[in-house]
């Protein structure tokens, strides 16, 4: 019997910054496990992989993984990784951040990026809750659900993140829990080969604050729910994926199409009007 | 279309405005990407850039607010281009967070800031000097910055190209402090051949991965080696205090280390990079400090306050930080009293009068914005303090 002492990711990771800061039973971990297997079946050299995130506990993912990597302020992730893509055509710009900073102080980020179709994957890890900060409401914190700002259970309306992403145009939504991790895999993989802007939402359990305020139990009774209460519907209209407070998560790839990213849509406009005189932006300096 | 516009160095004699000067000093420095939201009065800068670049291998982005814009623009910097935004005096409140993510990930990058008088939407059309303390403070902590601010539309050219030269060697935040008046003067701008430009390229580092910490200082420097994403360095950049090698590091230890050197970084340069211009120093007994727009109209004052006698000198300043108050101090060792005129409140006044330590008077003349100041004021005030 062999036992695999290498973590099979850690060529990955910047394992000089181990141990990192997610609690036990966070999600976050899980999601980039699955992000760095489907880089590798992506086959994006290392060099060509950027990777960028906002604050949050999300946010420092860009902290651990050893590529160029870019942590950068709350809810500008998005603008920042919009120039670096614009810039290096020839290399693959993630997103990688929370819900809170996505959402919410980046909410017009997101809107903008996905309208213009950046050439980009934004990874959005949504745990419901602001965890670095002490569990506050986000804007997708379920009604009813109880929040260290709202003590008395949620009365806002929250976001349907993935009906945002796919009304504002991007070419690839998709959603699953951190319990699939294979399909997660998978759809990441197609995320990455995406032209354009994808958008994966991954729910994933905050049990040190929004699992653990709500009395909903540990990271594994979780992952329990995510695999009893998940419903795979591939294609779904993204106005129905709303999620209620402990009630029913559709998950799978609901969005895909082939609109034009911005850096096609330039050049094609500026090739029909200044034709020969035209000269593109980001060959490397 | 003319084959002029697919020149990046408009080599000759032009008349424009200062706007379009900085746009072409831009280019001339290597600048090929910009991100920027519209307002008045900065506007024809990114018009005339969104005209220009598609033909030089340049990209505008107009993004969705000037918060998107201050980040957008430094991620095209590590990608390893020149870039920059512009704005006036509502957005630059709104790009305070990006002044100190620039200032703290060391990342090369040029503002523009056609100034316009404020508090909050104040006057939009109308000229003030009023946003030099915001500059040098807004973004909270301590860091440093350096601005430049221009009194012609042939400054405006020369002084963006510096500001892009000073931004690549100090890796600090680097201000064009333009003014609504600079910035739509019409005027000649002479475009020198690329031969004699002075451009400071980007240098990137040398050294091979394993051997290059990316916030790590060499050779008596106090500014990092340079790198860009996709490099091989696998380098992380982020706006948590970090350690050498750029990773978090919350010891108090390292972030006493870290943010004082990224002040000595330009401050111990600050003799060198305090440009002014003197004239009429020698015998005054009255020393008028002006810059921007508001030099010119110093000038002129002086000059007729000469014609009656008085012994009046100028002190344009074209570098409005990091302030040499030492350089003010020596400069002003023999006159009677300083008369500092700009269009704030009280600005570069305070700077002034730290620098004389209450030796002599410092008498302040200005407006918070809107009318340029009139040469009779200037010259009433000379009047004042030289009886």
């Amino acid at each position: 019997m062999t036992h695999q002492r290498q973590n099979p990711i850690e060529t990955w990771l910047r394992s000089d910054r181990m141990p990192h800061i997610w609690c036990p039973g966070c999600g976050i971990g899980t999601s980039l496990n699955c992000f760095v297997r489907a880089v590798e079946r992506a086959a994006i050299p290392k060099d060509n992989l950027f990777v960028v995130s906002g604050i949050g506990c999300t946010g420092r993912v860009a902290g651990y993984i050893d590529v160029d990597s870019f942590h950068t302020t709350h809810g500008r992730a998005i603008p920042f990784a919009t120039g670096l893509s614009l810039a290096r055509p020839d290399a693959k710009v993630v997103v990688y951040s929370g819900d809170g900073d996505l959402a919410a102080i980046g909410g017009n980020h997101l809107m903008h990026a996905a309208r213009r179709n950046v050439d980009m994957t934004v990874v959005c890890v949504n745990n419901l809750t602001y965890g670095m900060t002490g569990g506050q409401l986000t804007p997708t914190t379920p009604r009813t659900a109880v929040a260290s700002t709202t003590p008395y259970g949620n009365y806002e309306h929250p976001f349907n993140l993935p009906q945002l992403a796919d009304s504002c145009g991007a070419n690839f939504v998709a959603r699953w829990t951190v319990f699939h991790v294979r399909q997660l895999t998978r759809t990441l993989t197609k995320a990455l080969r995406t032209k354009g802007l994808s958008f994966v939402e991954i729910i994933s359990p905050c049990p040190t604050l929004y699992q653990r305020r709500n009395r909903l139990g540990d990271g594994t009774q979780t992952l329990e729910y995510y695999r009893d209460h998940s419903v795979v519907r591939h294609g779904a209209n993204t106005a129905e994926v709303d999620i209620d407070f402990q009630g029913e998560i559709t998950v799978g790839e609901f969005v895909t199409r082939e609109r034009p990213s911005l850096r096609e849509c330039y050049e094609a406009r500026m090739r029909e009007v200044l034709q020969d005189d035209f000269a593109p932006f980001g060959v490397r300096p | 279309m003319t084959k002029r516009e697919a020149q990046p160095l408009r080599t000759g004699l032009h008349f424009m405005n200062g706007n379009e000067a900085c746009a072409e000093g831009a280019i001339a420095a290597g600048c090929r990407f910009v991100a920027g939201y519209p307002i008045t009065p900065s506007t024809e800068v990114v018009e005339h850039l969104a005209r220009r670049f598609p033909r030089i291998g340049g990209m505008f982005i107009q993004m969705e607010d000037e918060i998107a814009s201050s980040i957008c623009f430094q991620g095209a910097v590590w990608a390893g281009h020149k870039a920059m935004t512009v704005t006036s005096g509502p957005g630059l409140s709104l790009m305070m967070e990006h002044i100190g993510f620039a200032a703290m990930t060391e990342t090369p990058s040029v503002f523009i800031n056609v100034q316009r008088a404020g508090p909050s939407t104040g006057l939009p059309t109308a000229a003030a000097q009023g946003d030099i303390m915001q500059v040098r403070w807004g973004s909270h902590g301590d860091y440093a910055i350096i601005a430049l601010c221009p009194s012609s539309p042939q400054e405006c050219f020369d002084l963006t190209i510096e500001a892009f030269n000073l931004a690549e060697r100090y890796r600090c935040p680097t201000f064009l402090m333009m003014d609504e008046t600079v910035g739509h003067m019409m005027g000649k701008v002479r475009i020198p051949d690329a031969a004699d430009l002075t451009v400071e390229p980007r240098r990137n580092t040398t050294r091979a991965p394993g051997d290059y910490q990316p916030y790590a200082t060499y050779d008596g420097s106090d500014v990092p080696e340079m790198t860009r994403a996709g490099d091989g360095h696998a380098i992380h950049v982020t706006g948590l205090t970090h350690n050498e090698k750029g990773y978090p590091d919350m010891s108090f230890a390292v972030h006493d280390a870290l943010v004082r050197r990224l002040q000595r970084k330009v401050h111990t340069h600050t003799s060198e990079l305090f440009r002014l211009e003197a004239d009429g120093l020698d015998d005054a007994d009255v020393v008028v400090v002006a810059f921007g727009i508001t030099a010119g109209i110093a000038a002129y004052a002086v000059t007729q306050a000469r014609a009656l006698g008085r012994r009046v000198g100028l002190l344009r300043l074209i570098t409005l930080w990091p302030f040499d108050e030492a350089r003010i101090r020596t400069l002003t060792a023999n006159a009677r009293a300083v008369i500092v005129a700009e269009m704030n409140l009280g600005q570069v006044c305070l700077q002034v009068s730290r620098a004389v330590q209450g030796r002599i008077p410092v008498h302040h003349i200005g407006n918070p914005g809107g009318p340029v100041i009139e040469p009779e004021e200037i010259l009433a005030a000379i009047e004042g303090a030289a009886t």
